[in-house]
Formats: structure tokens, C-alpha cells, sequence
């Protein structure tokens, strides 16, 4: 097991060089795009630009160009955006964290919550009415894109009905848990139902042909052989191997949201988290944004994926490190 | 108690599908004694693990339409609630099916699988249902059943797993075990440990067993009585004695010529039964092995019912009269024994 743990472990650091690498080089060595170009304005003199890359280092060779950004990043932690001067790129994610947590955390509660309860309710309404009934319903939710779907969020809620219905709805932003709970929790209600959708009409499809399959495997015979309720056949024995599947796409789709993934969502309710944050440094061509936004988001997604491998082993027993 | 301990009366078992109605299990009646040991013998598709299934209430197919009874005890297993179906269900009758490989639920230990099924019927304590699966784990012949209580099938080989599903269906002490093909996803030399470990646990606590098999070896050496399936109707039915020895039905007659025996002159080839089975869903209305069989005459386009024709309690289903079976069956049996004689 311990082995296990270190060799991952390097691998981990591995995959972030190499996607740190990767990312440095498509921005930094990406023709057409200039920093300096961005930062100087319109039509600059060649001294101007010469003196801004000086200054920020664009003239040295590319691999001491990653190093000293590498070395902003994780040992001084001063990196400074291109685009606002003097604002500190990793103090500035670390206070975009709070909300992406928020909205992912609560999103994901609603869209597993649900998600389990349409899989299950369609399997077991199988051949009547309600099994294909919900299944389009959930493929509604797939297709709706999320952009599309918060805008009309906020056009209904947010719009001629924000006087009357839903007057008691803070206007779009993020409020802190801090400063006002009952704030923050109005104002992520719609946010965590708009970006669950997505997901609950995705999960509970998956769900729901897991649970078929499983449902005419032998062991569930042998588990209402044994005289077990149909309850318990359901939740200990088909339900719980149908999870395998459905907890190692939640680790990954987690871990992509909380590293930045729900971009769309952030921008259509304001909400100004990690996701708002790589918008807007995309927009600018801020690079030291771009680059400390990608380092936080991988580092997420693959520890999103050693979390899935340790849970698919608890979940499944023939996959365990002996 | 009086009567049989199981019976199965005019039992009827179809499934709707786009062709038509499959009707797998066709007018079976069947009855199980206490302590007895019952072989069902037919090919795939004979309606054997069917009749078997329905017994159980197994079957959740929303297409299968079922008629007929099967008493227990008495009462009529058909007519109960799930929840009194499922008090009988690893309590009173247990089951033991064909592919030990997947018949346990890859992720939980199997002595949790075992004790699930314990405490679902007893109210017993979750330390004497363990101490409980390890003494049945040991008498189904698990060596350091201590440990293996904990180790998941995985870890498991084919040959233990069976006995793991076995310590399972017996766990409860049932009246009644039934075994799907118990053998059939085994090694032979598992085979043989298998059979005798049923047999010795039916000895030690009075069990009756069904015995479900396409084997004729198998029920050569374990059963009582026997019944011949074929195409969803039971063909012929008796001792084991009287099957063996005086076997009324063509269709027996094949499965027995198809057995190869090493106590008789080889024959040049193995004897089958030509063609194949006819198809459910438009059997024809007279016998439905007539296609198939050698003997075949007029009357044969009527449906044999299922009769004592020999005076003994051995029923058959074939038109054929005693003398007539008589004169071709030792030809059907043994085609070469026949033939070198002078």
C-alpha cells in the first residue's frame, strides 16, 4: 500500500511538470501572442516593448522564463498579473476559492441526491411510462447547455418576476458564508440547480443502465434467493455495485470543477471564483493568470484521480493492491 | 406431516415475446417426499430450471405468465405475498445454482454473504451467525475456515466457491434444497466432491434435494426418483431403478444411448438423438419428440398424456405399447450391441 502511495505520488508531480511544461510553452511560444504587445497598447514604439519584456523578463531564455515562474509560484509566491498590475496571481486564486467551493459543493450534493433517485426511480419503472418519461427528462438536462440555461435562469428570476416571485433574491454575485449565511445560500440556490442539471440527467442515465445490467447478473438472483427484501436486494446488492461506476465519474467531474471547470456558471451568475478568475485572465492574455490557473486545476483533477483509484478499491474488492 | 413435502400440480410457465407465447414449462406436476431426492433430466431448454425458478418465485421477467400450483407444506407457494414468499425463500427451500463464478456478489466477503442470509431469517446475534458460517464453512469442506470466512470470491476457485453457495443454501437448514446443475461449470474431479459433499449433507440432516441435470451420470448416482424433461413437458417419470432398467420413453432411450460406457465393446460412434429440439413457441400437437424419434406412427399426432402404462407407478408419455417398447428398445439403446450379434 505504501508503495502504492509514493509511486503515485511521483507520478503526480510527474503529470504536473509535464502539464505546467505544456501549457507554458503553447502560451509563451504561441506566435501572435506577445505579452508585451498587450500590456504597451496601442501602436508602441520598439523601445517601449523592448523595455516591458526587460522588465518582465520575456527577453531571457524560455526554460529561465518557466523557472522564475515556477519559483513565483510555489516558493516566493509573488507572481503579479500582467494585465492589474500589482495584483498577486496566487493570493488572488486563493480568494476565489471560497466560492467555487461553495457553488461545486453545493451542486454536487443536489445533482448526486437526485441523480440517484432518477436512476433508481427509472430502473424500477421499467416497461411502464415513467421509465422513458424521466429518461428524456434527464436528456433535456444533458443537452441544455449551461449558458444557455442560466441566461434564462436570470431572465426569469432575476427580471420582471424579481419584484414580485422572487423578490427576496439577492442580485447576482456572491455573498460570503462569513459575512451573511442566509445571503449566500439565496444567492447559490439557482447557480447549484442550473449547474446540476447537467449533471443529473447525465449520472441518472448512467445509473440507470448500470442498474439494469447489474439487476440480471446471478448474484442478484442468489440475493433474493436467500429471501432478502426486494429493498435490500436493491440498495446492498445492486445499487451498491451499480456505485462503481457512477463515484469514479463523480471524482472526476468533481475534481474538474472544483480545479476551475464551472467557467460557464461563474460567469452567468457573477460568481467570482477560480472559474470567473481563468475566464477573465483568458480574455486578457494574462499569462501568469492562465498559468497559475492551470497548475491549481491539474492539481485537482489528479487528485481527484488518486482519490477515485482509492475509492474504486474500497467499492471493489477485485481491484485491491495485494 | 402427511402428503408430499413439495408439489408441484399442473405448473404452467410462458413467456410473451415478439414471436409469440413461449411456453417453457407445460403441465408439469411433480412431488418431492421428505428426505428424498428428486433428478430432473432434459437438454437446455427443457424447462427444467424453469419449473424450478417458479418454484422459488425467481423469475421477475414482467413477460412470464404462470398457472398451475406448488404446494409446500401445504400452502401454495403461487398464492403467497412476496413477504411470505421470502420468509420460505433460503428458510425453508434452498437454492444452489449452475455458475458458482458469478452466483456470488463479487464485493462482499462470503461469510457477510452467509451471515445476510442468517440474520435475515433468525434473529440471531452477529457473532453467532459468524461462529455459525464458520462451522458451516468447515462441514462444506473450506480448509482454515477461520480465514476464509473473510477473503472475497474473487479469492476463491470455481470448486470453493460451490461450496461456499452450498454452506449458503443449507445455512438455514432448509426442507428443501434445490440444485441448478450444480456441476455442470465444474471440473470433473470437482464434480465428484461436489455430488458427495451434497450427499452427505443430505444424509447428515435429512434434506430433500432436487437435483436439476443434463447429466444422466449424475442422477445415476444420487437420485431417488427421477423425471425426464423434454421440450417443457416431463416425457417419463420414476425410480431410479425402473428408469435405468426398464426406461418406457424413446426420448430416454437416446439420453441413455448417448452416455459413453466403459464397461461395454466401443461403439464406432457415439449414438445421438438427430435434430434438435423443437422450437417452444409452435410445438406441434401431438408428441413433441415425434420429429425426432424412430418409432414414430400415426397415433403419434396425438398428444401422449403422461401415464402409468407399465402397472408399477412409472409413468411414461409414448403411445407406444409395452410389447412394441420392448421388442426396439434395447436396438435404440445399444445400436452396436445389436448389430454384432450373428
Amino acid at each position: 500500500m505504501l508503495t502504492f502511495v509514493v509511486r503515485r505520488t511521483l507520478w503526480t508531480v510527474v503529470v504536473m511538470f509535464v502539464i505546467t511544461v505544456v501549457v507554458f510553452v503553447i502560451f509563451f511560444k504561441t506566435p501572435g501572442v506577445d505579452p508585451a504587445r498587450a500590456i504597451a497598447g496601442r501602436n508602441p514604439s520598439p523601445q517601449v516593448l523592448a523595455e516591458i519584456r526587460a522588465q518582465l523578463g520575456l527577453n531571457r531564455p524560455l526554460y529561465v522564463q518557466y523557472g522564475v515562474m515556477m519559483k513565483k509560484i510555489f516558493i516566493t509566491r509573488d507572481l503579479v498579473s500582467y494585465s492589474n498590475q500589482g495584483t498577486r496571481v496566487v493570493q488572488e486564486i486563493f480568494a476565489a476559492v471560497p466560492a467555487t467551493l461553495s457553488l461545486v459543493f453545493g451542486a454536487a450534493l443536489i445533482w448526486i441526491v437526485m441523480a440517484i433517485l432518477m436512476g433508481v426511480a427509472a430502473a424500477q419503472l421499467r416497461g411502464r411510462i415513467w421509465d422513458p418519461a424521466l429518461m428524456v427528462l434527464a436528456l433535456v438536462g444533458v443537452s441544455a447547455p449551461v449558458f444557455w440555461l442560466g441566461q434564462v435562469v436570470n431572465l426569469i428570476t432575476q427580471g420582471k418576476l424579481h419584484s414580485s416571485v422572487f423578490s427576496w433574491l439577492p442580485p447576482l454575485g456572491y455573498t460570503s458564508f462569513t459575512t451573511n449565511p442566509v445571503i449566500w445560500f439565496e444567492g447559490l440556490i439557482f447557480p447549484w440547480i442550473t449547474l446540476s442539471i447537467l449533471y443529473i440527467g447525465f449520472y441518472a442515465r448512467v445509473l440507470r443502465a448500470n442498474l439494469l445490467e447489474v439487476q440480471t447478473e446471478d448474484y442478484v438472483r442468489t440475493a433474493r434467493a436467500k429471501g432478502l427484501s426486494e429493498r435490500r436486494v436493491l440498495m446492498r446488492h445492486t445499487l451498491r455495485t451499480s456505485m462503481i461506476t457512477f463515484v469514479s465519474l463523480f471524482g472526476l467531474d468533481f475534481g474538474a470543477l472544483v480545479g476551475g471547470g464551472a467557467i460557464l456558471t461563474e460567469v452567468v451568475f457573477g460568481i467570482h471564483g477560480v472559474g470567473f478568475l481563468t475566464y477573465e485572465s483568458l480574455t486578457n492574455l494574462d499569462l501568469p493568470v492562465i498559468i497559475a490557473v492551470v497548475i491549481y486545476g491539474a492539481f485537482f483533477i489528479v487528485l481527484a484521480n488518486a482519490l477515485v483509484d482509492i475509492a474504486y478499491a474500497w467499492l471493489d474488492p477485485r481491484v485491491r493492491p495485494t | 406431516m402427511s402428503g408430499p413435502l413439495l408439489e408441484i400440480r399442473n405448473l404452467t410457465v410462458s413467456f410473451r415475446t415478439e414471436d409469440g407465447l413461449v411456453r417453457a414449462v407445460d403441465d408439469v406436476s411433480l412431488t418431492l417426499n421428505e428426505g428424498e431426492t428428486l433428478g430432473i433430466v432434459g437438454e437446455s431448454g427443457s424447462g427444467k430450471s424453469v419449473t424450478m425458478m417458479s418454484v422459488m418465485r425467481l423469475i421477475t421477467d414482467p413477460n412470464a405468465q404462470f398457472g398451475g400450483q406448488v404446494l409446500y407444506k401445504g400452502s401454495d407457494l403461487m398464492a403467497l405475498s412476496q413477504d411470505q414468499i421470502r420468509s420460505i425463500r433460503g428458510a425453508g427451500i434452498g437454492m444452489i445454482f449452475q455458475d458458482p463464478m458469478t452466483s456470488l456478489n463479487p464485493v462482499y466477503k462470503v461469510g457477510w454473504q452467509i451471515e445476510e442470509q442468517i440474520r435475515e431469517h433468525e434473529n440471531v446475534s452477529k457473532q453467532a451467525a459468524r461462529a455459525r458460517v464458520i462451522d458451516l464453512l468447515t462441514a462444506v469442506g473450506i480448509p482454515n475456515a477461520r480465514e476464509r470466512v473473510d477473503a472475497y470470491p474473487h479469492q476463491f476457485s470455481g470448486g470453493m466457491r460451490q461450496r461456499v453457495m452450498i454452506a449458503m443454501a443449507v445455512s438455514c437448514n432448509p426442507d428443501v434444497l434445490i440444485a441448478d446443475e450444480p456441476t455442470t461449470a465444474l471440473d470433473v474431479t470437482i464434480q465428484a466432491q461436489i455430488l458427495s459433499l451434497i450427499k452427505k449433507l443430505r444424509e447428515d440432516f435429512g434434506t430433500a434435494v432436487v437435483l436439476i441435470t443434463h447429466d444422466m451420470g449424475v442422477v445415476a448416482d444420487m437420485a431417488d426418483r427421477i423425471a425426464v424433461m423434454y421440450a417443457g413437458r416431463i416425457v417419463e417419470q420414476g425410480s431410479r431403478r425402473d428408469l435405468f432398467y426398464g426406461p418406457q420413453h424413446p426420448y430416454t432411450w437416446g439420453l441413455l444411448g448417448s452416455i459413453a460406457r466403459l464397461d461395454r465393446p466401443r461403439p464406432r460412434r457415439l449414438s445421438a438423438i438427430p435434430g434438435v429440439p423443437p422450437s417452444l413457441i409452435r410445438l406441434p400437437a401431438g408428441c413433441a419428440f415425434a420429429d425426432r424419434c424412430g418409432h414414430r406412427f400415426e397415433r403419434c399426432s396425438e398428444r401422449p398424456e403422461l401415464l402409468d402404462r407399465v402397472g408399477n407407478g412409472h409413468l411414461d408419455a409414448c403411445h407406444l405399447t409395452i410389447e412394441q417398447k420392448q421388442e426396439v428398445r434395447d436396438r435404440t439403446i445399444h445400436p452396436e450391441l445389436v448389430e454384432e450379434k450373428p
